[in-house]
């Protein structure tokens, strides 16, 4: 009845996952209390839950993202804690559950974290960069979401329930096959990935298709900003890696549960081709994360600067070179493996060579910076430090890029420090940099830049602190993944790591500490003007937050800044407001077939962990009923009529000519 | 319903097709039914040219496998021109970029893999000769 | 000086009153001759933009069939003293099958130029022909999966075998998930009639439709033809 489900699969005797689980328990149903208790639940079903406006899918991205970075920081915490306590001794934490707290970690960190956090960010920015209502897509767009949130789902649940896989964050076979990995670790790696996965390319889809063909009227392509540029490259990229990755694994599925010969030992298995395939997928999903990054960099430098992007059209090839190239380098993820002189001599050099796109990008930046007014608002702060940190994590990327200094470097912490170095600074950086300078467009109010700066520069510290000690640890030849260490000459440079990641604790808390106390005082970093950075893009020129529709007539574009140059006439010409007319709008209505999916396809990636196989029927019935529901409803929207559209208008206007003669009376 | 997009029959924008639509234009080499027809034709004569290429003697045997692949892609080609009404018109741009980086990607997987795979097998650990017989 | 912020705006929205996302049919009618994906004119059309993202789902399938394409070229020679392909494939069931899917492809085409005249009758009948070409398809395919299943030449016997399987039972899943839509898309049809949105299901399926025999073409020439001559 419930295959091989049983109270075994609750870890009564291990305390450690047990607890956790109950505080996270324990805070779940608190919140969900406090939720009850307040009333809250039609609002937030009717507003949040159900909504397909692309400005709330992407602020739920992002809390999503925030929550499971919060989760994946504690592995880490506690991966560094143990190293330091099992030199010459055993440590607090069991193999077994060493190794899932590792695999936990990078699946988090990278599928449920990274991912969410840029998906987030592109989906309230990119249609207001646009100037246009709403992505191509409303509906599919909550219904990747919430497929996101359902893989989350199931990596958690797989705390209390079960295991999770011991098998690193990428399940190498034959390690990952029944043989060795006979547990529902691996399929819960497998369902909540492949789940999320599907999420993840419908948002792809979505995406490309609203920057391709939704951009409001005299947006030429040479006219988008450079985040929707560099959204469009890594969408295109989410577009064709991950139908590599749901194959791959796929085929390991299909090994695990019905005896294929993929990638086992017997019958001719190969399984250099899962390395193979794995990272096909893995190393364009380095530059799906980054690339959004470099995007909002390129935003925050302009802006923070008072200048234009230096070199636009090179950052526009820089991009697309980066887009095509991410998909020749992977073999260097397995030059040990023996593909042989040539091969690795090719992909080496295509490795080098991808480099070159993203130096001429840091060129641009730092021009960008050169004669201009640059401001060092928080936002800026990260884009500084990621300059001069990624830089760092992009030489030793070149470095491990020469295969021959890759036989030697391969498996160590030296590249554990590289990846983390460049995707802390890439991409964790870019998120919070992102975060703050957009979080007044959602809000309407700033975040409080004194707990902000902190945070930024406690983090810093934290960062350098652990990562530097683990690239010279990984010089003595450390390797990555140790339980327990028995050489002496590693434990300072642990140690230090582990002090380090005291440091970014309190990094951490400052961030928390600083959205608390931004929400306490928001009426006085309320910002009215809907501009709160002397911004440049069209997203600025409407209120904060944006009314549900986005813009009351769709903004007619004639250059590459088109708020700014529109902002600088008119303080020049001291033009008055003309009357203007409205018409009435249509938007998407809300649905909740997004949530439904999302029910359904936890009762199916559940039930196909443990073998339960009506349920699994049960949840397939169920999601095609959902579709039939969706395709069949009459009225798929609304209309606004137009003096709404006037009345909400007018108050934007209001408040921003109350801003202007505040400013006036100042001066 | 207040949605009234029709596409077909009113207000049809020639400047940009969606992929798929027969937009009659010069670039069309036979719109309608006869285009099906010809299109049709034409795929099971490319079909029964790749049937015979493999199972007759007809074909030098070494260029059996170039001359299905050959067949193949003129085969994929026709489809692409006669049922997916694919244009080298500027209407159509935007199509077939998307479709060329697609093919691009499928190469570069393909290929790449196939280049690495072959190398890897071959530089395997020497095999006693009792192993290399259980080889496949 | 104090209406310019709101000067600001009304000059970003000045000639946008014709152009707007969510009524379509007005997206593109502007002024400036540019065309509306790839240059200046603003939202494309619903219809442009729901077909063109529904292209963008295909070719992400088709380099989803390449990973399985790729995993069954390296994997072909890996028999494990099992049976090969060449004594496996029966090259007069892939010839009907080709025949099928391909007719069914044509098929499909004729029910576009019914819709495309309206006919109710005529684009059922031939959305029904298709349908029954790509269920005889299917069920030849579980013929042959069942068959080679019970000579011991199931997917678990070698790595070759679990390629072969692989690959074309996704192409076959791809046929069985397309007949299904089909099935419900003709019942919505029936009730609703010639609205916008069900005729744009109506061409994206036959994008599928059509990608779906391409995928095919691959697969009887690399797997079939090349498996059963060499």
């Amino acid at each position: 009845m419930l295959g091989k489900l049983d109270w075994s699969a609750i870890p009564f005797d291990q305390p450690i996952p047990l607890g956790a689980a109950l505080i996270v328990f324990l805070a779940a149903a608190a919140v969900l209390g406090w939720i009850s208790v307040k009333g809250y639940w039609p609002y937030l079903w009717s507003e949040w839950l159900t909504s397909v406006d692309h400005k709330r899918i992407g602020v739920m991205y992002i809390v999503l993202a925030m929550l499971m970075l919060l989760r994946g920081f504690v592995d880490a915490i506690m991966m560094r804690t143990q190293q330091v306590l099992a030199i010459h001794g055993p440590g607090y934490l069991p193999p077994e559950h060493y190794d899932q707290i590792f695999s936990a970690h990078g699946t988090i960190m990278i599928f449920f974290a990274a991912m969410p956090f840029m998906i987030g960010l592109m989906n309230f920015v990119v249609p207001l960069q646009l100037g246009i209502r709403d992505v191509a897509f409303p509906t599919l767009n909550s219904v990747s979401f919430w497929l996101t949130a359902t893989g989350a789902l199931l990596v958690n649940i797989s705390l209390v329930v079960g295991e999770f896989a011991r098998t690193g964050w990428l399940p190498y076979a034959p390690l990952s096959e029944t043989t060795y990995s006979p547990g529902v670790g691996v399929d819960y790696y497998l369902w909540s990935i492949q789940i999320s996965g599907v999420g993840t390319l419908l948002t792809g889809v979505n995406l490309v298709t609203t920057i391709l063909k939704m951009r409001a009227p005299g947006m030429g392509y040479l006219r988008m900003p450079m985040f929707c540029w560099t959204s469009l490259a890594s969408n295109l990229l989410i577009v064709a890696a991950f139908p590599i990755l749901t194959a791959t694994l796929a085929m390991l599925t299909l090994d695990r549960y019905l005896g294929f010969h993929f990638f086992t030992n017997e019958a001719g298995g190969n399984q250099m081709m899962f390395v193979n395939l794995i990272w096909a997928w893995g190393h364009p999903e380095v530059y799906i994360l980054v690339l959004p990054a470099f995007g909002l960099y390129s935003e925050i430098f302009s802006t923070f600067s008072s200048k234009p992007l230096f070199g636009y059209r090179s950052m526009v090839a820089a991009t697309l070179f980066i887009c095509i190239v991410s998909f020749m380098v992977w073999l260097h993820h397995f030059f040990t493996m023996g593909a042989g002189a040539d091969v690795n001599a090719a992909f080496g050099i295509a490795t080098s060579v991808i480099a070159v796109g993203t130096g001429v990008k840091v060129y641009n930046w730092l021009f960008t910076m050169y004669g201009g007014r640059v401001r060092f608002d928080t936002p800026m702060l990260w884009a500084l430090g990621f300059v001069t940190t990624f830089t760092i994590g992009g030489m030793t990327g070149v470095l491990l890029a020469v295969p021959p200094a890759d036989f030697m470097l391969h498996n160590s912490l030296f590249l554990v420090a590289h990846f983390h170095n460049v995707i802390i600074s890439g991409v964790l950086f870019g998120a919070f940099a992102g975060f703050t300078y957009w979080f007044p467009k959602a809000f309407g109010f700033r975040l409080h830049e004194g707990w902000g700066k902190a945070a930024f520069w406690v983090t810093l510290a934290g960062y350098i602190l652990v990562f530097a000690p683990l690239y010279a640890v990984g010089l003595l030849g450390m390797t990555r993944r140790l339980q327990h260490i028995d050489m002496d000459i590693w434990a300072p440079y642990l140690k230090v790591a582990a002090f380090g990641i005291l440091v970014m604790i309190a990094g951490a808390a400052c961030q928390i500490t600083q959205l608390v106390v931004s929400i306490r005082r928001r009426e006085e970093l309320r910002d009215d003007t809907g501009d709160p950075w002397d911004g440049r893009s069209l997203e600025w020129s409407t209120a904060s937050p944006p009314p549900v529709f986005n813009y009351a007539r769709l903004p007619q574009v004639e250059n590459e800044e088109p708020y700014w140059t529109v902002k600088q006439r008119a303080l020049e010409e001291q033009s008055p407001a003309d009357e203007e007319s409205y018409e009435p709008i249509e938007m998407p209505r809300n649905s909740p077939t997004g949530f439904i999916t999302a029910f359904f396809s936890t009762l199916i990636g559940f039930a196909l962990i443990w073998h339960i196989w009506w349920l699994a029927i049960v949840g397939f019935i169920g999601a095609y009923a959902t579709f039939v529901v969706f395709a069949w409803r009459d009225h798929g929207d609304y209309e606004i009529p137009a003096d709404e559209v006037a009345r909400i208008d007018g108050e934007r206007k209001a408040a921003e000519l109350a801003w202007l003669r505040r400013r006036e009376r100042v001066a | 319903m207040t949605d009234i997009d029709s596409r077909i029959d009113e207000d049809l924008d020639r400047r940009d097709s969606a992929p798929g639509e027969e937009s009659i234009t010069e670039h069309e080499p036979a719109g309608g039914l006869p285009g099906y027809l010809l299109g049709f034709g034409l795929a099971i004569l490319l079909t029964i040219a790749s049937f015979l290429a493999a199972q007759t003697g007809l074909i030098y045997q070494p260029a059996v496998i170039s001359a299905l692949v050959v067949l193949a892609i003129a085969q994929m080609g026709v489809h692409l021109v006669f049922f997916l009404h694919l244009t080298t018109g500027s209407d159509n741009t935007n199509n077939v970029l998307a479709l060329a980086f697609g093919v691009l990607i499928v190469t570069l997987v393909v290929l790449g893999s196939i280049w690495i795979m072959g190398h890897l097998n071959q530089n395997m650990a020497p095999m006693s000769a009792h192993q290399a017989e259980m080889m496949p | 000086m104090s209406d310019a912020t709101g000067a600001f705006s009304s000059d970003i929205a000045a000639g946008s009153a014709t152009s707007d996302a969510y009524r379509p049919g007005h997206g593109h009618g502007n002024a400036h001759g540019w065309a509306t994906g790839h240059g200046q004119g603003g939202p494309a059309s619903k219809f442009v933009t729901v077909a063109y993202g529904f292209w963008i789902f295909l070719l992400s399938d088709i380099i989803m069939f390449s990973a399985f394409f790729a995993a069954y070229a390296v994997l072909a020679k890996a028999t494990a003293g099992g049976p090969t392909g060449k004594e496996l494939f029966d090259l007069t069931r892939v010839a009907v099958q080709t025949g099928l899917l391909l007719t069914s492809s044509f098929t499909g085409g004729l029910a576009t130029l019914a819709t495309q005249r309206r006919s109710m009758a005529a684009t059922q009948f031939w959305l029904l022909v298709t349908g029954l070409l790509g269920a005889a398809f299917l069920f030849l395919e579980v013929q042959e999966f069942a068959a080679m299943a019970a000579e011991q030449a199931g997917p678990s016997r070698s790595a070759f075998l679990s390629a072969f399987f692989a690959l074309v039972g996704c192409h076959g899943t791809h046929v069985g998930l397309g007949l299904l839509w089909l099935g419900t898309m003709m019942a919505q049809l029936w009730v609703k009639g010639f609205r916008p949105e069900i005729l744009r299901r109506l061409h994206c399926f036959g994008l599928f439709w059509h990608a779906l025999d391409i995928i095919w073409v691959a697969i009887f020439t690399l797997v079939y033809l090349l498996g059963a001559s060499s």
